[in-house]
């Protein structure tokens, strides 16, 4: 079994390797990283202030002053996809990191303590299955009200599941190898073997787990925004971007929708690639 | 095989129980009283008990939520507040539709994610290029694929129409095209990618080439040493695609104005009408819960080793 510092060798390779890194993994990392930095800087780099409307300027097509075209209203598309990127990678981003956190926490310490606490766990976590993700965001709608925190706080929960299943397997797995009982037996106490052996072991199934479930929850929280229940208008988010645009199909002006979809599309397939790759290192290590 | 079946019936029962609890559970904690959506905004405190009173909101929880389960189990799914009607009937029209689209998403992903997984693995030129139409389609939400179909198949094509819901099976048939097809792309990609990897595993086993060694169809081959076992890991799957179709209802019957469950959902969210959503959430969880049992118990029948627990 490999260690901690082989692990994260595998998954970060230092400078002498990184000639072998996989061409997908950089591709797909290098654009995330790009959207990343443009949601960041977006009150820099967006050509128009998002939720001006113009109206002489409504529905064009793709041009010098409007790269993307415009909205009925004459706002700038192309600005508001980047401001849009903030809330659309910030909800999902909060989603991951609360499950993952959650879901971590819970599988190590179901496999360190076992019996009944175990039990009680993987009950609670297949109550939960029992609930998609957007019914379980639209009842903390109806609870709480629009907006971000509602549905992210129920998705943090929908998602806390899938973590825990894979990580507690895989923790308990180790927890049954012999250093482990030597560890225990020379007096090592159980929050650092649980902290300095068992998370470090199960890290790169964890990275690989959250890297997918990103894809998921950002498809799942724009379709929140899509039904109208996320972020309010006028804020920008590419689910509630493909929504309004939707009027405007019919009118023969699909660009506000296709141009937002288009984005979530590429944006989940460069996760669920990332996540991939990640998962076929990881088996690789195994053998 | 029977301790089994009880024992699934028995974890069905349960969780559906506790489920229900969760669903009125929530709506009871939930800040803003039903009495005040009831009296509108302007009513005194008089008013208010009065209502409250009326709609027994004064009971205890637990008073009130056996008296809700009760009438579930009559049929009874509580009155809206918004419409002033009964729940169960103001559902009763909308079945249907959510029911036609689901089963209808569900068959074209049967029947075309196993085809597709199968000339995938099957056929070495045309399985690239449908898998990798399949990868991208995995990605696709489906109300990214409900807007690209309207754009395409209904504005500028003018084959299907773009909303509402037609009259007869054929009318049906027509109108729920496109919408079934938005809600099945991401799942038949998904099936078609598990079809195309279990056949590719069976296809590398021993028993593949005993039985092409003795001189067995190539066809027969395939549909009854290699699908048959090939089908076991894509009917485990089943109960993440039946998630997924009933989360995906919700906003494809949205997506195309489709006067069902789904919409109906929106709507009671949006309007905050609590018994509409608890009676909503419940029917979803209760699908959800019911066909996966289905599925977990016809798996047991189909694979002869999953029939008796493994001590």
């Amino acid at each position: 079994m490999a260690t901690a510092a082989a692990a994260k060798e595998q998954l970060f390779p230092s400078a002498r390797r990184r000639r072998n890194l996989d061409p997908v993994i950089l591709a797909a990392g290098a654009f995330i990283g790009v959207l990343v930095l443009v949601a960041i800087l977006a009150p820099w780099i967006a050509p128009y202030n998002p939720n001006a409307a113009t109206i002489l300027a409504a529905n064009q097509g793709v041009s010098a002053a409007h790269w993307l075209g415009t909205d009925p209203t004459g706002r700038d598309l192309l600005s508001r996809l980047i401001w849009g990127a903030r809330l659309s990678l910030l909800g999902p981003a909060l989603i991951v990191l609360i499950a993952t956190a959650l879901g971590t926490v819970l599988a190590i310490a179901s496999a360190w303590i076992g019996g009944l606490f175990d039990q009680l766990v993987s009950r609670v976590m297949d109550l939960l299955f029992a609930f998609p993700g957007l019914v379980l965001a639209m009842i903390a709608v109806a609870m709480f009200g629009k907006g971000l925190v509602a549905p992210v706080v129920a998705l943090s929960i929908a998602y806390t599941p899938y973590i825990t299943r894979v990580l507690r397997s895989a923790a308990s797995r180790e927890r049954s190898l012999p250093y482990v009982a030597a560890c225990y037996v020379g007096g090592v106490s159980a929050r650092s073997i649980c902290s300095r052996h068992l998370l470090p072991n199960v890290f790169p199934l964890l990275l690989t787990q959250s890297t997918i479930s990103f894809g998921s929850a950002l498809v799942t929280l724009a379709a929140v925004s899509y039904l109208g229940l996320g972020i309010q208008p006028p804020t920008a988010t590419w689910g509630f971007m493909v929504s309004t645009g939707q009027s405007s199909i019919l009118a023969g002006h699909p660009a506000e929708s296709l141009e937002a979809g288009i984005l979530i599309v590429v944006t989940v397939v460069a996760f669920n690639l990332l996540g991939d790759r990640l998962a076929g290192r990881r088996s690789l290590q195994a053998l | 095989m029977v301790r089994v079946l009880v024992e699934r019936l028995v974890g069905l029962v349960l969780t559906l129980l506790v489920g229900s609890f969760l669903i009125y559970g929530a709506m009871y904690l939930a800040p803003g009283t039903p009495a005040a959506v009831v009296a509108g905004g302007h009513a005194t405190s008089s008013e208010l008990q009065s209502i409250r009173h009326q709609l027994h909101l004064n009971e205890p929880f637990f008073v009130r939520y056996w008296d809700w389960l009760d009438g579930v189990l009559h049929g009874n799914l509580g009155r809206s507040f918004v419409y002033r009607e009964p729940v169960t009937l103001l559902l009763s029209g909308r079945v249907m539709n959510t029911v036609f689209l689901v089963v209808f998403a569900a068959l074209l992903i049967i029947t075309g994610g196993v085809v597709l997984g199968l000339l995938a693995a099957l056929r070495r030129r045309l399985g690239i290029v449908i898998t990798a139409g399949m990868s991208v389609g995995l990605a696709v939400p489906s109300f990214v694929a409900a807007i690209v179909l309207i754009s395409v198949f209904a504005v500028d094509l003018k084959w299907f129409p773009a909303a509402s819901t037609g009259t007869g099976f054929f009318g049906q048939l027509h109108h729920m095209t496109l919408p079934a097809i938005a809600l099945a792309l991401s799942w038949l990609a998904f099936t078609g990618q598990l079809t195309k990897a279990a056949v590719r595993e069976e296809l590398a086993k021993d028993q593949v080439e005993t039985a092409q060694s003795r001189g067995i169809k190539p066809r027969h081959v395939v549909t009854r040493h290699v699908l048959r076992n090939a089908l076991i890991p894509i009917t485990t799957v089943s109960g993440i695609t039946v998630a997924g179709l009933i989360a995906g209802d919700v906003v494809v019957e949205q997506a195309f104005g489709i006067n069902g469950l789904g919409s109906f959902l929106v709507q009671a969210v949006e309007q905050k009408d609590f018994a509409s959503v608890q009676a909503v959430a419940l029917i979803l969880v209760t699908a959800f819960v019911v066909v996966n049992g289905i599925v977990d118990v016809g798996n047991r029948f189909l694979d002869p080793r999953l029939r008796e627990p493994v001590v």
